[in-house]
């Protein structure tokens, strides 16, 4: 009896997932902190605390704000472009058709292979002497070779492969918004581009922003799709900030100070989080 | 929008999905010679032998067993802990509900670089170093928030009188989840279990951080650092690639509909 009676308390439901994410998430979050007020590297010796001189050098190192340039140039044309094609999609597939099913699973696929696997293809579709795009485009563009292109070739793989979430998600939003809205429209007389103006996306807006969200804060994180296609390079024109902080974690073995670029990291992520969270209060009011 | 158009504009958008695929499909089936060069586009003849050379040159069914392993272990365990803990936020009465809730979308969005590190120094201590169970718990983990929400987002959505019949008819909490909620969520545990696979599936910076042989090599990672003696040996890569793309291919087919649901559902709803 006095089992089944603590059987009824929520915490024993919530205490193996709470205590995982605290092992897991939290404890480790405050122990990089504490990592980044070290010195410890292979050739310094013992760990040591030095307050805030990580971060002091972090303001004057060229590459990292290099990487913070690149991954907020990665981040805002990625998800712009993946916004604005997602949208044309979601609004072409809007209405239900016999085809569906099979698009549904054609679109999906670019997102559901792993992205390690989606960066060796798109490699060797990049490459600048048997790749197939040059061969179809006619071109010589050593696309991962040179400074100018590869970033914006790594974003063109990310757009490739995240654009059909950003069109399912607005596809359900789309689905939400009740037909009368529509009907009561065309008997007002609107014309399509007034519709989608005045009436979808104003309605659309609460599950635009969500797309944002997602996508901002998966861009800012990018780790994978730009780390095999390229590995930061050339001449770390393509390293982000998570790149930088790997690289410096556990090629250069510097704890403390990759400690030091891994929080910057969480802390760019933290301010887009809290930037769309405020968003969204206004948009609610 | 017109009809013509339309289907133009769909038939566009699936051949741009499907094109690298079709590439990768194209080359893995190319012989070694033709691939040095463009044109052909299409192979003079048809070869098996880069699909031969993954099997017997490199421990490929190795790597594929160790990510069926880790994503099954992950998933289980996921749902195994997830759903409880839904299940006491949709249904039981928690207090600071929306606050575990929000601390739990927060979770979601941790950039994994950010604790790479102290994580890597835990499992070294623990001895967990190039171990599948490091890759487990960390997937596991990682995985928790989107299934918590995207089950709470299921059991809210049953009728609350369910659970209340349950406890009336003499059933406990507890009796209640097994018997009679459990069962009417498979939908949401459905979708959520797909995407915690795929995720275990696809995940790189873990595994390339926390594996350290071939032994415990995973797909993302066994592919990224594809061994390559002179050149990149792209044949043996593009069958490689094609042979893990095909359960995710089977996947996405079979399960569309719930893949879909679970990917929309949180969003659309929170």
């Amino acid at each position: 009896m006095k089992i089944e009676r603590e059987l009824d308390r929520p915490l024993w439901y919530l205490l193996p997932g709470g205590l995982l994410l605290a092992a897991v998430t939290l404890f480790p979050l405050g122990h990089v902190l504490w990592l980044s007020l070290q010195r410890r590297s292979p050739l310094s010796g013992p760990p040591r605390f030095i307050g805030l001189e990580n971060y002091l050098r972090l303001a004057g190192d060229e590459r990292f704000w290099n990487a913070l340039w690149n991954t907020v140039y990665f981040a805002a044309v990625s998800v712009a472009l993946e916004l604005v094609l997602g949208l044309a999609i979601a609004l072409m597939i809007e209405r239900a058709w016999r085809g569906r099913a099979l698009f549904y699973g054609v679109i999906l696929l670019p997102w559901a292979v792993p992205t390690a696997v989606s960066a060796r293809m798109w490699e060797w579709m990049y490459d600048a002497e048997i790749g197939v795009l040059n061969h179809l485009a006619g071109a010589h563009v050593n696309w991962l070779g040179s400074p100018a292109w590869a970033l914006n070739a790594a974003i063109a793989m990310d757009v490739w492969k995240s654009t059909p979430f950003v069109a399912l998600l607005l596809l359900a939003g789309l689905q939400g918004i009740p037909q009368d809205v529509y009907r009561a429209a065309a008997v007002d007389g609107a014309s399509g581009w007034t519709v989608l103006g005045r009436i979808t996306l104003p309605l659309l807006a609460p599950v635009i922003l969500v797309a944002l969200v997602f996508r901002t804060i998966d861009a800012f994180r990018v780790f994978d799709a730009v780390y095999v296609l390229t590995g930061g390079g050339p001449a770390n024109s393509t390293e982000t900030l998570s790149i930088y902080a790997y690289r410096v974690l556990f090629q250069a073995l510097e704890f403390g100070y990759g400690s030091a670029l891994a929080v910057s990291v969480f802390a760019c992520v933290a301010a887009a989080a809290l930037f769309y969270a405020r968003l969204m209060q206004k948009a609610l009011r | 929008m017109r009809s013509p158009l339309r289907a133009a504009g769909l038939a566009l958008v699936m051949g741009y999905c499907l094109a690298p695929f079709l590439w990768q499909v194209i080359t893995s089936i190319k012989p070694a010679e033709e691939l040095m060069s463009l044109p052909p586009l299409l192979p003079t003849r048809l070869t098996l032998e880069h699909y031969a050379a993954i099997f017997a040159g490199y421990p490929f069914l190795r790597i594929i067993a160790n990510s069926a392993l880790v994503a099954a272990c992950t998933t289980l365990l996921a749902l195994t802990i997830g759903a409880p803990a839904a299940f006491a936020l949709s249904v039981l009465h928690v207090r600071g509900r929306a606050a575990i809730l929000a601390g739990v979308l927060a979770i979601s969005m941790f950039p994994p670089v950010a604790i790479v590190s102290p994580l890597f120094l835990a499992l070294s201590a623990l001895g967990l170093h190039d171990t599948l169970v490091a890759l487990v718990v960390t997937y596991t983990t990682f995985s928790l928030p989107l299934a918590v929400w995207l089950l709470t987002n299921f059991f809210a959505a049953l009728p609350r009188e369910l659970y209340a019949a349950a406890r009336v008819d003499g059933c406990t909490a507890f009796g209640a989840l097994a018997r009679v909620m459990l069962p009417l969520a498979a939908p949401g545990l459905l979708a959520a279990g797909l995407l915690t696979f795929i995720f275990a599936w696809n995940e790189f910076l873990f595994a390339l951080t926390f594996t350290a042989t071939e032994a415990t090599r995973t797909i993302p990672v066994g592919i990224a650092l594809f061994p390559g003696l002179h050149e990149v040996p792209y044949g043996e890569i593009a069958a490689a690639a094609v042979t893990v793309t095909l359960p995710v291919v089977a996947l996405a087919t079979a399960f569309q509909r719930r893949i879909v649901e679970g990917l929309t559902a949180g969003a659309v709803k929170g």
